[in-house]
């Protein structure tokens, strides 16, 4: 099993940074696909199922269904052009590349990440359905009640306005 | 029931002070109302002030003090209060009672006045001040009554303002008056100083004239080597009297104070506020008294205080009576004639005490305001004519002020027996014969009373006898005759001169009540008295000059009558340079002006030079280096600190202008610095932990 | 299973890779893909810490994890409802384009 974790992380990085790179918007978002696909088996791997699940639910099913539609609605197949000028590419690279090393800086200096194995712990779906309804049940009328406004909101941000339709070109 | 009544003997001030400052608020049309408040509140103040006199009558003993704290300053306390004594409840209902008569008097004489309103509420004032200042139980309650009266003085003097000499005597009053407020308040501060309070009287024995303050005061060493300083403090507070009531040198105001209008003649300057000198030193009389040497049987005591004050007196009393003499305005022979009055009482009290003079003070309000009143009746019928060489006759047509008018003048006169003032005087001029020091104030006094029935038998003859000499009597037949007065004018003069008349049997040598009762004892009756050897050398001697003074007056001026305005006084026809020094007031004013006030102006004038070459050139020059100074400064600051203020702004307009270029709305360059940042933060979280 | 800090490195790389397509594309679409990279990136870190924590009883990571891809869910929906509007505006989901984002 050992090889397992290392396959699955090499493919999500490729994802990853396919989705980053391509130049065609629909590559892109199918890289991305990818990339969420492999986090999710990494929550398999580390004993969160039901994340997992939810994982390839909202983000593979939903978000990812999403970004296609408004790729078609926008027309924005990307192309010629779409990338940047050599500089100010090089400075977002390279301040990504900074953040990144800091947290990589910080992952092997520090000490305390090193640690061993607990036992393996197994979270029932029954529990997590019981701290939903139970303590946490206030959090997630929150959530439900925030996924709601957003989705309102997202409706009306969207909405074409006829008398506000003034593009400057 | 003497309890309740000390008590309420502070509504006695408050009730006038109240109708004051409604009269202030109350319009000008609104005349009958100003009267009726002034009126009403002097009615009653007077109503308590009489009970208060009628309580306390029986027991003269007695004295009353309410003190309340007023001021906290440090560990000071400032007492105020009032008091309940033979002094002051005399005074309080002698002063109501006068003034109820004159504030009823205005009501017709100023009826014609279009700022009848405003009169009303000074009166009040002045009223309200005046009650304040008799029943103060301190010497700063007083000394502020005092300047209130000093104010409202101003103020009546001065009512009709658009006559020129009005507005100077307003001023000329004032200001003289000032002179001697000066030195009662050194006086007040030093006593203050010398014994801690300025209280007179309090319940535990710590008021400034009871013994304990007077004995550390006797104890004190001498100032300077030469005066005790209760003696100086006295002398102080004599300046303020001397000023108040107009002694030599200090009475050259209260003859111009006439510009006012008649009932304040008679109020303020005849009646009451003058006296308030006299008051002053009755009420500080212990202080006065401080050090005394008792001089054998006689029961006076001699102070150096006490003899300055019957000197000044004395001279006084002559002084302005032989100025009197020469006067042809009706009011200012009155003024004088009160200056003189005053003098008189400050020849009692410095050689007789407290009684003498007060008995006095009260007499002579009476029948003075009955004086002034009649003049003001006169003045009223003849048409505003002062002149009294344009009167003449008014016999005729104003018998009630002629009558009593009489009464007046020969209370003021002293004609024996049956008026007060020859008792009052009698007694001062019993006084001063008895005064160990000197008998020459008693002869001063002696021929003061010559003159004194001389000047009004003077003014008698030329008003009341005669035939008419008005201005327009040259004309025959279309002057307008006199008229007497209505009967709100005629009827205070009445009262008062049942007053002038029936005061004196409270103070005759054989039953002398109103004395005893001033110095706080039960009277007897002794008609022995009366008969003694120098009682009756005394009495003697004034009937002999109140006989001599009439009867030369009615020689000069009575024998013949004066037929015409035009013709020279018969006095002047005989001693003309001594007469016209007289009419001309013995040139005091002149003097005055020649020593006083040309050297204020000169001083004025070197200190203008002083201030204009020498302040004004150093001024001048501390301008001028400040301006070489600013000059520097400006250069200094225009080329460095302004070059260098330049150059900070541009470098931070340069530095704003990188700042706001970060801003530029792309999402990436904003999401760039958050993330070097965060990386930054990172690196230092990292190295920091490790 | 792999050690904590390995999913920590992976985590940390798929934040600098998201990281580098938000600042370095210009189109809208790929930045929100990039956040969400970055998004997913630090709930990886919190199941990973779960996993790894001395009580790994307590379920609050599986749950703040939920929590954040609700979160997220609802970023995604406005964040493309901006996007169309961006569009709508401006003809272009090119971010350098909309640059009326300042003071």
């Amino acid at each position: 099993m050992g090889f397992v974790f290392p396959l699955i992380a090499t493919l999500t990085v490729l994802g990853a940074v396919g989705a980053m790179s391509f130049r065609k918007s629909i590559h892109a978002a199918l890289s991305l696909v990818v990339a969420l696909l492999g986090i999710a088996v990494t929550y398999l791997g580390l004993g969160a199922e039901f994340i997992a699940l939810v994982q390839v639910l909202v983000y593979v099913g939903a978000v990812a269904i999403l970004v296609v539609f408004v790729m078609q609605l926008t027309r924005s197949e990307g192309g010629q052009g779409e990338g940047m000028a050599v500089r100010p590419a090089a400075l977002g690279v390279g301040t990504a590349g900074l953040v990144c090393g800091g947290l990589i800086s910080c992952v092997v200096l520090l000490p305390d990440f090193r640690t061993p194995w607990p036992e393996k712990a197994d979270v029932g779906l029954a529990r997590l359905g019981e701290a939903l309804t139970g303590d946490y049940v206030v959090a997630l009328e929150g959530i439900g009640l925030l996924l709601t406004v957003a989705i309102i909101g997202a409706v009306l941000i969207a909405l074409k306005r006829p008398n506000k339709e003034e593009t400057p070109e | 029931m003497i309890e309740k009544l000390a008590s309420l003997l502070v509504l006695v001030p408050v009730l006038p002070l109240l109708a004051a400052a409604a009269i202030a608020v109350t319009k000008r049309p609104h005349r009958q109302r100003a009267s009726t408040l002034a009126i009403g509140a002097m009615g009653l103040s007077c109503l308590i002030a009489v009970s208060a006199f009628l309580a306390i009558a029986g027991a003269p003993e007695e004295r009353l003090v309410r003190n309340f704290d007023w001021l906290h300053i440090g560990n000071t306390t400032i007492q105020l209060g009032w008091m309940l004594d033979p002094l002051s409840a005399a005074m309080a209902a002698m002063v109501s009672f006068v003034g109820l008569l004159i504030f009823i008097f205005s009501k017709g004489y100023m009826a014609h006045d279009e700022n009848y309103t405003r009169f009303f509420g000074f009166l009040a004032l002045f009223g309200a001040a005046m009650l304040g200042l008799v029943i103060a139980n301190s010497l700063l309650l007083l000394f502020i009554c005092w300047e209130l009266v000093g104010l409202a003085s101003y103020l009546l003097i001065g009512f009709w303002f658009h006559k020129p000499e009005a507005a100077a005597a307003a001023k000329k009053a004032f200001i003289t008056t000032r002179v001697g407020d000066m030195g009662l308040l050194l006086g007040m501060v030093w006593l203050h100083a010398a014994t801690g309070t300025l209280t007179f009287y309090t319940e535990g024995g710590e008021g400034c004239l009871q013994a304990g303050a007077l004995d550390s005061l006797g104890a004190a060493g001498l100032t300077a080597r030469l005066i005790a300083p209760a003696t100086l403090i006295a002398l102080l507070l004599f300046c303020g009297a001397a000023g108040k009531s107009g002694q030599v040198p200090l009475h050259v105001w209260l003859p111009d104070a006439m510009e006012g209008p008649t009932p304040v003649s008679a109020l303020i300057h005849a009646a009451t506020m003058v006296a308030a000198g006299v008051f002053l030193m009755a009420r500080v009389f212990p202080l006065l008294e401080v050090g005394a040497a008792m001089h054998g049987e006689s029961h006076s005591v001699v102070t150096p205080a006490l003899t300055v004050i019957t000197w000044v007196g004395a001279f006084t009393a002559l002084f302005a009576a032989f100025i009197a003499v020469a006067q042809n305005d009706i009011k200012r022979i009155l003024a004088y004639s009160t200056v003189s009055q005053l003098g008189y009482m400050f020849l009692g009290l410095g050689a007789g005490g407290v009684a003498v003079g007060m008995f006095h003070l009260l007499t002579h309000a009476f029948f003075k305001a009955l004086l002034f009143l009649g003049a003001g009746s006169v003045i009223h019928g003849c048409h505003e004519e002062q002149d009294i060489r344009y009167m003449g006759g008014v016999r005729r047509w104003m018998p009630v002020t002629f009558a009593t008018y009489a009464v007046g003048m020969m209370a003021l006169s002293g004609v024996p027996l049956f008026f007060s003032g020859f008792w009052s005087k009698d007694e001062i001029l019993h006084a001063a014969h008895g005064w160990p020091v000197s008998h020459i104030p008693f002869l001063m006094g002696s021929l003061g009373a010559v003159l004194t029935a001389f000047y009004m038998t003077r003014q008698v003859c030329y008003v009341f006898f005669g035939p008419q000499r008005s201005r327009e009597g040259a004309d025959h037949g279309k002057a307008a005759h006199p008229h007497e007065s209505p009967r709100v004018m005629t009827m205070p003069l009445v009262i008062l001169a049942t007053f002038a008349v029936g005061l004196g049997i409270f103070g005759t040598p054989a039953w002398p009540w109103a004395q005893s009762f001033l110095e706080g004892e039960h009277a007897h009756l002794a008609f022995g008295h009366l008969f003694s050897g120098e009682v009756l050398a005394v009495m003697g001697t004034s009937l002999v000059c109140v006989a001599f003074g009439i009867g030369a007056g009615w020689w000069f001026y009575g024998r013949q009558p004066i037929s015409s305005a035009a013709r020279p006084d018969a006095l002047e026809e005989r001693f003309t340079p001594v007469f016209v020094a007289l009419k001309n007031r013995l040139y005091v004013d002149e003097l005055y002006e020649a020593t006083v006030i040309r050297f204020n102006a000169l001083a004025a004038r070197f200190f203008d030079v002083v201030d204009r070459w020498i302040l004004g050139g150093a001024v001048a020059v501390i301008g001028y280096l400040v301006v070489g100074f600013a000059w520097i400064g400006r250069f200094l600051e225009d080329h460095g600190v302004n070059a260098g203020f330049d150059l900070g702004c541009r470098g931070i307009r340069r530095g704003a202008g990188a700042g706001a270029a970060l801003q530029d709305g792309r999402v990436h360059n904003y999401l760039r610095a958050l993330g070097i940042g965060f990386a930054t933060l990172l690196l230092l979280m990292t190295w920091g932990c490790h | 299973m792999a050690p904590l800090h390995q999913y920590l490195l992976l985590s940390a790389l798929l934040f600098g890779i998201g990281l580098a397509g938000v600042l370095t594309r210009r189109n809208g679409l790929i930045t929100l893909m990039g956040i969400e990279l970055m998004l997913n990136a630090a709930n990886l870190n919190f199941i990973a810490f779960w996993r790894h924590s001395p009580n790994p009883e307590a379920i609050e990571g599986v749950l703040l994890t939920m929590f954040a891809i609700g979160v997220a869910a609802a970023e995604v929906a406005v964040g493309l409802a901006l996007v169309i509007a961006i569009y709508r505006r401006y003809r272009s989901v090119n971010l350098d384009e909309v640059d009326q984002l300042k003071g």
